[in-house]
């Protein structure tokens, strides 16, 4: 496949990564990552903390700067082009795992800000998309409310409307629910299912492995700057071939 | 894709290549910078106006009533040392002597004692709310310089004298046989550096705090022999006495002196209170009870608990208040004390040298306020590490 | 022995007026020997000041000299112009704070429009044109006393807020020539006494601009300068610090829904900074109006200046406790009234928004 740069109509595959890497200083942290996603398609990145799988997303929404290899997003290239990079970055929504809501403006202000300054909405569009979202994401009524005003479980929700209302291709979601109190989390949970299930593609860094077994494509296992093994949910709980899935699995799934 | 296509995309794709912009508005700025800086230049040089530093050794054609032997025919820069040594003066026991004041005051304010603690409080209200030029004013005028004449000066036992002449003290001098005193004065400190070092050795080896500061104490001791030891006397006081209209002997503090490290003192230690009672409050007060209900005193508990931690908090905004006594020294000029600024002004305008003086006033200042900075921030970390 | 319905009060020297004088004065014995002597201290200060403010003490310095206090050698028949803009500024406090009380949100961008022109009618009323007869012109040389003083701090205060907001923006650029330039430019301001910044405005300013526009320089407009970009390095630090203090998940997640740069810091950043920036920099607005009585050593005539000035008036020799503990009080009220306010300001908007 020499030509990828596709015409943008016909682009089945939306993200590729090509020998991807990345050094913070003298640490690799990316080690010659290859993935390739394509439209319509949920993928769990999971593995042990510092191997590197929050910075690969961050890296291709260009959060990070990759020193070495190709990505390219809906046909798009990532270099130092600011036009290619504001382009990709309109593409991909992000929820973050400390929500990072803006905490001086309301829940519906949260949403509304990034459609009416970059695509130009006039207010009254962008309040009625917010508050289809809103309710959406089962929160309409919190639309006044402050961050502080909000529970952890809503402030999320709040952060995936937020990405939402720019009409992303792609969602990525780096650990929306490790901070959430365990009551909280379902909640978060069911928004993202009926996202998959409403055919976004999407990729989660996440260690909720029944999400992964609900709605996700594939599983990838990642560990020390590169991936270790991707498989279907129904294969790779129960055939996992490499010694540290094995090992991994075994941790996470003990509880 | 065509060559020719992908080779124009390549170089419309460098005008929005961020490292070249970056790049880009870096240059802008600088050269936008240089151009300014060359726009002033060229006016400075069209009025005719030159820059040069020999006039410093000139004859500076002034004289200089306060800090050290000076005459009207001793160049400029020794005139601007002088004027140096003199802000370094105040800006030294100004620091000291306000840091006291400055912590009594603040420890006062947090003082169960209804009647202290407000006290402290109207005083600290009062002098930070007013501008401390019109308390220096206040101070010079209205209360230094009306104090009694020569004749019917104040007399302390020393003899000390106050008048409107400045302060006047019995100051030590040195005789022929200080030579001989002074060897045992520099063995005393020897003798206490060795005693502190042997204490903390022993503390070490044996595992159990060892007092080490009042042992040194005991260095004293040798002064006190030489002193017996050397024929004569080594010091000697010299007693100011009044001849006619003058004073003579003794060492005088000139009333501007007086009313600028007064001034000085008490505008900063308002500050300086504030900033300590906020350190000590900062340190939970869960700790004090812990200690309390272990059984220390109350002393250990503000030695070794509150005291270490709230000292960290205080240092940073310390430096500051030090940083703005030094600057606020300043103002001596407006009460006529020669201090480094007030002796720069003069060299300026006799010399008609504007640039060059103010950049040896920017030199100065700023050396004295890294050189702050600097102690202040080492005594920091030593006392961050010390804990850690 | 007490039964469950029986009260019994405490001793009678634990509560109330005795319980609060053992509590707070008396509770040990070297706390009363504190009491004590800060009862002697306080009697004798309180009793020399009266004795001396009551008896002592020339106070027609100060009433017949009070409209040189006030507006200095603002020409006598046009002090109605200073009383009109008085009276404007009264009624805008009145306005602003019955629209902020009742919070009504269309009116609040009516208000600080208002404002704006408030100001800018004042500036023309009190400065005048040369010509006009209604009006005629009183250029700002001339302008003294206290309102010299409330001129130069207002001037100062609106000046160096955006260029302080400007500075601390350059310091943590990522381009290193803006971020050496600024830093370098606010460390050496810091660094140096705020005299000789005045100084260096007054002296160097006209020897650096061509001769056409050195000329119309005043005085009091190089003051200004001075004192604008001295407290603006103050305020930059200020800034810098409230902007470090926003966590970088802002900046990122501002980035991540596709705003640029200049967007993320105009609607994300600086908001939550300024807001928690308040007291600080309000502290360094008081100072800078404190520090106005500076510009007496440059020779300029604001409310220090003037009150030096009226000790040498021949009438009045030796009256300088008098004018200067004057002095030194209006600048305390106006000081004060300030902390308030900025006090109650920090109340309400910490309350309010989160």
């Amino acid at each position: 496949m020499e030509n990828d740069r596709s015409e943008a109509s016909d682009a089945r595959e939306m993200i590729i990564c090509r020998d991807v890497h990345k050094w913070f200083g003298d640490f690799h942290v990316l080690r010659g990552v290859n993935l390739t996603l394509r439209r319509g398609e949920v993928v769990v990145i999971c593995g042990p903390s510092g191997s590197g799988k929050s910075t690969l997303i961050r890296t291709i929404n260009r959060l990070e700067e990759h020193q070495k290899g190709d990505i390219f997003v809906d046909g798009i290239e990532l270099t130092h082009d600011i036009r290619n990079v504001h382009a990709i970055r309109q593409e991909i929504g992000m929820v973050f795992q400390h929500f990072n809501l803006f905490p001086h403006l309301t829940a519906i202000q949260n949403v509304t800000l990034a459609p009416i300054y970059v695509r130009r909405w006039s207010k009254d569009k962008a309040e009625e998309v917010a508050r289809q979202l809103l309710e959406r994401v089962g929160i309409p009524e919190q639309a006044e409310k402050y961050p502080a005003q909000l529970s952890g479980g809503q402030q999320q929700r709040v952060a995936i409307a937020r990405a939402l209302a720019m009409q992303p291709k792609i969602m990525f979601f780096d650990e929306p629910t490790s901070a959430l109190d365990p009551e909280m989390i379902k909640e978060v949970l069911d928004v993202m299912v009926e996202l998959a299930k409403g055919g976004m593609t999407m990729i989660v860094v996440t260690h909720e492995m029944g999400f992964a077994k609900e709605v996700c494509h594939r599983i990838i296992f990642f560990d020390e700057g590169n991936i270790v093994e991707e498989n279907p949910p129904a294969k790779f709980f129960t055939h996992a071939k490499e010694e540290r899935t094995k090992v991994f699995l075994s941790q996470i799934l003990t509880h | 894709m065509s060559t020719i296509a992908v080779a124009r995309q390549r170089a419309m794709s460098i005008l929005r290549d961020e490292r070249f912009l970056r790049a880009l508005g870096q240059a802008v700025f600088a050269i936008a910078v240089v151009l300014f800086v060359a726009w002033c230049l060229s006016n400075y040089r069209d009025r005719g106006s030159t820059f040069s530093f020999g006039f410093l050794r000139e004859e500076a054609s002034f004289d200089l009533a306060e800090g050290m032997a000076f005459s009207p025919v001793d160049p400029y820069w020794k005139a601007f040392l002088v004027g140096l040594l003199n802000t370094l003066k105040v800006a030294v026991v100004g620091i000291i002597l306000a840091t006291i004041l400055g912590t009594v005051t603040g420890v006062a304010r947090l003082s169960r004692n209804w009647l202290i603690s407000n006290i402290a409080g109207v005083y600290i209200e009062i002098i930070r709310n007013t501008p401390v030029l019109v308390q220096l004013f206040f101070l010079y005028f209205a209360v230094i310089l009306k104090l009694p004449s020569l004749k019917d000066r104040i007399v302390l036992p020393g003899p000390i004298f106050i008048s409107i002449r400045g302060i006047n003290l019995t100051w030590p001098r040195p005789t022929e046989s200080f030579a001989y005193w002074l060897p045992f004065l520099i063995g005393a400190v020897i003798v206490a550096v060795g005693i502190y070092a042997w204490r903390v050795l022993l503390e070490r080896r044996t595992r159990r705090p060892t007092s080490r500061l009042p042992w040194t104490f005991i260095a004293l001791a040798v002064p006190l022999v030489g002193w017996f030891l050397v024929p004569g006397n080594p010091l000697y006081p010299n007693r100011p006495a009044v001849e006619g209209l003058r004073v003579v002997g003794g060492t005088t503090l000139s009333p501007e002196f007086l009313a600028i490290l007064i001034g000085l003192v008490i505008y900063t230690a308002a500050f300086i209170a504030e900033v300590v009672r906020a350190g000590i409050m900062a340190v939970p007060r869960g700790q004090t009870e812990a200690a309390r209900a272990q059984g220390f005193s109350e002393m250990q508990i503000l030695q070794l608990i509150v005291l270490p931690q709230a000292i960290r908090i205080i240092i940073p905004p310390l430096i500051s208040q030090y940083l703005n006594l030094t600057n606020n020294s300043s103002l001596a000029i407006a009460i006529g004390f020669l201090d480094l600024y007030a002796v720069s002004s003069t060299m300026l305008f006799q010399s008609g040298r504007v640039v060059e003086v103010f950049l040896m006033i920017m030199a100065a200042y700023l050396s004295m306020s890294l050189t702050i900075s600097l102690i202040m921030n080492v005594v920091n970390r030593r006392l961050a590490l010390v804990e850690q | 022995m007490t039964t469950a319905t029986e009260v019994i009060k405490p001793p009678r020297t634990e509560v109330g007026v005795l319980g609060w004088l053992k509590k707070n004065l008396f509770s040990t014995w070297y706390d009363a020997l504190l009491t004590f002597g800060s009862l002697a201290f306080i009697s004798g200060v309180l009793y020399g000041v009266t004795k001396w403010a009551l008896t002592g003490a020339k106070w027609g310095v100060v009433t017949t000299n009070i409209k040189v206090f006030m507006v200095g050698r603002y020409p006598y028949s046009e002090v109605w112009r200073v009383w009109a803009s008085v009276g404007l500024f009264v009624v805008m406090a009145i306005v602003t704070l019955v629209v902020w009380r009742l919070d009504i949100a269309r009116a609040r961008r009516a208000v600080t429009i208002a404002w704006v022109i408030v100001l800018l009618v004042t500036i023309v009323l009190l400065k005048g044109f040369g010509d006009l007869r209604f009006i005629p012109s009183v250029p700002i040389n001339i302008w003294s006393g206290l309102m010299l003083t409330l001129t130069l701090g207002i001037v100062g205060i609106v000046a160096s807020f955006p260029i302080g907001i400007v500075l601390a923006l350059g310091r943590r650029s990522s381009l290193p020539v803006i971020r050496v330039f600024s830093t370098m430019f606010i460390e050496m301001v810091r660094g140096v006494p705020l005299i000789s910044v005045l100084f260096m405005a007054m002296l160097m300013l006209p020897l650096f601009l061509p001769a056409s526009i050195s000329g119309r320089l005043s005085n009091v407009l190089r003051a200004m300068v001075g004192m604008t970009l001295s407290s603006a390095a103050y305020v930059a630090e200020n800034v810098r610090g409230g902007l470090q203090a926003i966590p970088k998940g802002q900046y990122e997640a501002g980035r991540a829904v596709g705003l640029n740069e200049a967007y993320v810091m105009v609607l994300i950043v600086l908001p939550q900074a300024l807001r928690a920036m308040i007291p600080a920099i309000v502290g360094q607005f008081i100072s800078l109006y404190k520090d106005t009585s500076l510009v007496v050593i440059v020779g300029l005539l604001d409310l220090l200046g003037v009150a030096k000035a009226v000790t040498g008036q021949t009438a009045w020799i030796g009256t300088q406790k008098e004018v200067f503990a004057f002095a030194g009080v209006i600048y305390f009220i106006t000081c004060s009234a300030m902390s308030y306010a900025s006090r109650r300001l920090e109340k309400q908007l910490g309350v309010g928004e989160r």
